[in-house]
């Protein structure tokens, strides 16, 4: 047992977590290279805790890891079969309420909803999908938004606002009619100042916000979660897509 | 050409005899037959009903998706679907020319395609009737009988699959809905270690195929009776050729030629298909009739596929294939052969075309090559618009897309090779009917002669439904009065009666 200058620590799963004053399970949990599945939550942004991909136990009481601060002697459970379960239905609901039609969306394989149905052992929707009807908007010339694949994080919301200080996305309307929108008169992106350069662009985790004209120029096993699964890849660096495009 | 049994006159007084395979998303076919009290035949129709909903769903979605997208319209070749659609939008994307490498990486894609397609319908799905005969026991007449009584040919039909497959996965990522085409060329070139392997197996895999023409080949000369005459009829043929008049599966220009095997038209570029093919709509079909405008609805029908392709062309490049197709056009003594089974012998003389053209694309060092994109001028205005045409394991394939200048798809027309086949698929089902089936009580071995005629074209919606060797069929005879007075279905399980 190591006396390192006091360093405290809490236990995920039975294992030792150091953390600083101040942080929250996630981010504790991240740094010490643990892994708690999350899809709302983004180092850069203020905890949000709507899309309880993130859920753990603590001292037997469920709550999001995402905005739970640490505290001394916490013990976290996450790893569980329980969890596990509760995890994959949350993202079987996410699939069934859009419409994911993974082989044709440039984002497969970039994609972070996708990934965790692989990491957690999502076979099938399981519900009744809802095919909700979501047109696209490609009036913008560089950027496309297919909303059919929203899963209403508000990564863009947030980034667009608090980052590029451009506003241009927000959400609207309540439960199941809760959808993204664009900030313009119009309602549409192409009458906005988006520009492709934009944090918005490489915040969201599933294929929504899309540079036009790219498809498929990465290889179908080159992309970043086609070899290693997401629960053993950290940070939220823009996917490889993007970065080979800017 | 008429269309005879298409229609009968009084076709309430008749019984009606449905076949009919179970669906699957790919396609389903139906087929009727209206017979009397003595089982005379007045009426036959096959019905296909298309999976038509595609294309609407492609409209509207951002045009780089559509290669991908595409490949889910047919379980069996979307290698196929993949590269017409990517044909297409090169065109609408203003790029003339693709790289050497990328030209060459997607014909490799294409005739793994080709191979493991021919080699399936070959082996797996008609095999069985083939060796065993359209009347042979049941329960034997399937790949797994065929693995039992000659395991050899067995053996090899499951390993040119397979290596089919494995050009397909080495070039396309994936062994089904890939995404190694892309507007403007491809994503990958061959890696050097799938080279070698592919090339360490590939003589071997044209030395199979060549044993293929010979067996199919053998079933024509030792028995003419049934081979050469089994579904027989006139028709005009198109296909794509090479400028040279060539075979080519991957590019080319359109070549008709008539029942007499005189040109019709020659070397007619592509992007002008709808001036040459016309679609009529009958009432009773979903899936339409493609005819050819210069002949007109009554005579300008055509058929499509290996027996049009073989017959089309000037030559074919590979020696061994052509030296097969030149035994192939001898045989017609003169005359351009129209017997449905030599569907079968043609497919294999092109499995063997294609197993060498591998061959040569393997020993080709731009497979490896790293210049994979280009990207051009995409037409002006608010439209841009291409075809892309390719000739698939069952026929001539077009895919035809505008493109708005949001990027998104607008209109989408699609002729599969199974469509432009309709008229003369209907014809050989009703030669066969008139034939073998009528006065005749209905036997399962007798249904089996309708469904060997639908399977020589390998249209899609057979290929769909025999997964496991044999389409499940469900036969209702009907009175006059509209009462079921028999009804015989059969599935893996066998032959069972219902009623009677
Ligand atoms: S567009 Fe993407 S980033 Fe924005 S709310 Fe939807 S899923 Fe989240
Ligand atoms: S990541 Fe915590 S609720 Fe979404």
């Amino acid at each position: 047992m190591s006396r390192m200058n006091e360093q405290q620590v809490f236990l995920i799963d039975g294992r030792d977590v150091p953390f600083a004053p101040g942080q929250t399970v996630m981010q504790a949990a991240l740094d010490a290279g643990v892994y708690i599945p999350h899809l709302c939550f983004h180092p850069q942004f203020k905890p949000h805790g709507s899309c309880k991909l993130c859920t753990v136990k603590v001292n037997g009481r469920p709550a999001t890891s995402c905005t739970l601060p640490v505290a001394a002697g916490m013990e976290i459970e996450s790893e569980t079969a329980e969890l596990k379960d509760k995890r994959r239905m949350l993202l079987q609901m996410l699939f069934v309420e859009g419409n994911h039609f993974c082989p044709s969306c440039e984002k497969s394989g970039n994609c972070k909803l996708q990934a965790l149905a692989y990491d957690l052992g999502m076979m099938s929707p399981h519900y009744d999908h809802f095919f909700p009807d979501r047109p696209v908007d490609a009036t913008h010339p560089e950027i496309l938004l297919d909303f059919n694949r929203c899963i209403l994080c508000e990564l863009c919301v947030r980034a667009s606002g608090e980052v590029d200080r451009k506003n241009v996305f927000a959400l609207s309307g309540r439960g199941i009619t809760k959808h993204l929108i664009v900030n313009s008169e119009s309602g549409r992106l192409g009458d906005t100042d988006m520009s492709t350069t934009d944090m918005a662009m490489s915040v969201c985790p599933v294929g929504v916000i899309l540079k036009k004209r790219v498809g498929f120029a990465v290889p179908v096993g080159q992309r970043k979660y086609d070899t290693i699964p997401i629960s053993e890849q950290f940070g939220d660096a823009p996917n490889a897509v993007l970065e080979q495009t800017r | 050409m008429s269309h005879e049994l298409e229609t009968a006159s009084r076709p309430e007084t008749l019984r009606r005899v449905a076949i009919d395979p179970v669906s699957r998303v790919e396609g389903h076919g139906k087929v009727t037959i209206l017979l009397d009290e003595n089982n005379k035949i007045h009426q036959v129709r096959l019905h296909i009903v298309e999976f038509r909903g595609f294309e609407r769903f492609i409209q509207g979605r951002p045009y780089w998706e559509v290669p991908v997208m595409v490949q889910r319209l047919c379980g069996i070749c979307p290698v196929s679907h993949h590269l017409a659609a990517s044909k297409a939008l090169d065109v609408m994307l203003g790029i003339r020319q693709i790289t050497p490498t990328a030209e060459k990486v997607r014909r490799l894609m294409h005739y793994g395609q080709m191979l493991q397609s021919h080699a399936l319908h070959f082996f797996h799905l008609s095999s069985p009737d083939l060796l065993f005969g359209f009347d042979s026991e049941v329960a034997l007449r399937n790949i797994v009988g065929v693995a039992a009584a000659h395991p050899e040919i067995a053996r090899k039909g499951v390993l040119l699959r397979k290596f089919g497959q494995e050009v397909i996965h080495m070039t396309a990522g994936k062994r089904v809905h890939g995404t190694g085409a892309v507007p403007g060329g491809v994503n990958k070139s061959l890696a050097a270690a799938d080279r070698a392997a592919l090339l360490k197996d590939v003589y071997q895999m044209v030395a199979w195929s060549r044993e293929a023409v010979q067996i199919s080949k053998q079933l024509h000369t030792a028995t003419p009776a049934l081979y050469d005459v089994f579904g027989n009829f006139r028709s005009n043929f198109m296909s794509i050729v090479a400028p040279d008049g060539g075979m080519d599966f991957y590019h080319g220009a359109l070549r008709a030629r008539d029942a007499d095997g005189r040109l019709l038209f020659d070397q007619v570029n592509y992007q002008g298909y709808n001036d040459l093919i016309e679609e009529e709509v009958r009432p009773w079909s979903y899936m339409k009739f493609p005819f050819l405008r210069s002949l007109g609805k009554e005579d300008g029908w055509y058929r499509v596929g290996p027996l049009a392709r073989v017959q089309n062309c000037d030559q074919i490049s590979s020696p061994l294939a052509d030296g097969e197709r030149k035994e192939f056009v001898a045989y017609g003594k003169g005359q351009p052969i129209h017997a449905t089974l030599a569907y079968h012998w043609a497919r294999m003389i092109e499995m063997l075309y294609a197993a060498e053209t591998i061959k040569e694309l393997l020993h080709d060092d731009d497979i490896e090559g790293s210049d994979l994109m280009v990207t051009g001028t995409r037409q002006p205005g608010e439209e841009a618009e291409g075809v892309g045409v390719i000739e698939a394991p069952r026929g001539t394939l077009f895919h035809h897309y505008r493109v708005g200048e949001d990027d998104l798809v607008t209109m989408a027309n699609l002729i599969v090779s199974t469509t432009h086949n309709n008229q003369a698929m209907n014809t050989a089902v009703r030669e066969v009917a008139k034939k073998y089936l009528t006065g005749r009580e209905i036997t399962e071995g007798l249904l089996n002669h309708i469904e060997i005629a639908i399977r020589a074209f390998d249209p899609c919606l057979s290929c769909a439904t025999h997964a496991l060797g044999r389409m499940p069929l469900e036969v209702a005879i009907v009175g006059a009065d509209g009462t079921l007075i028999d009804e015989v279905t059969r599935d893996h399980r066998g032959l069972t009666r219902a009623l009677a």
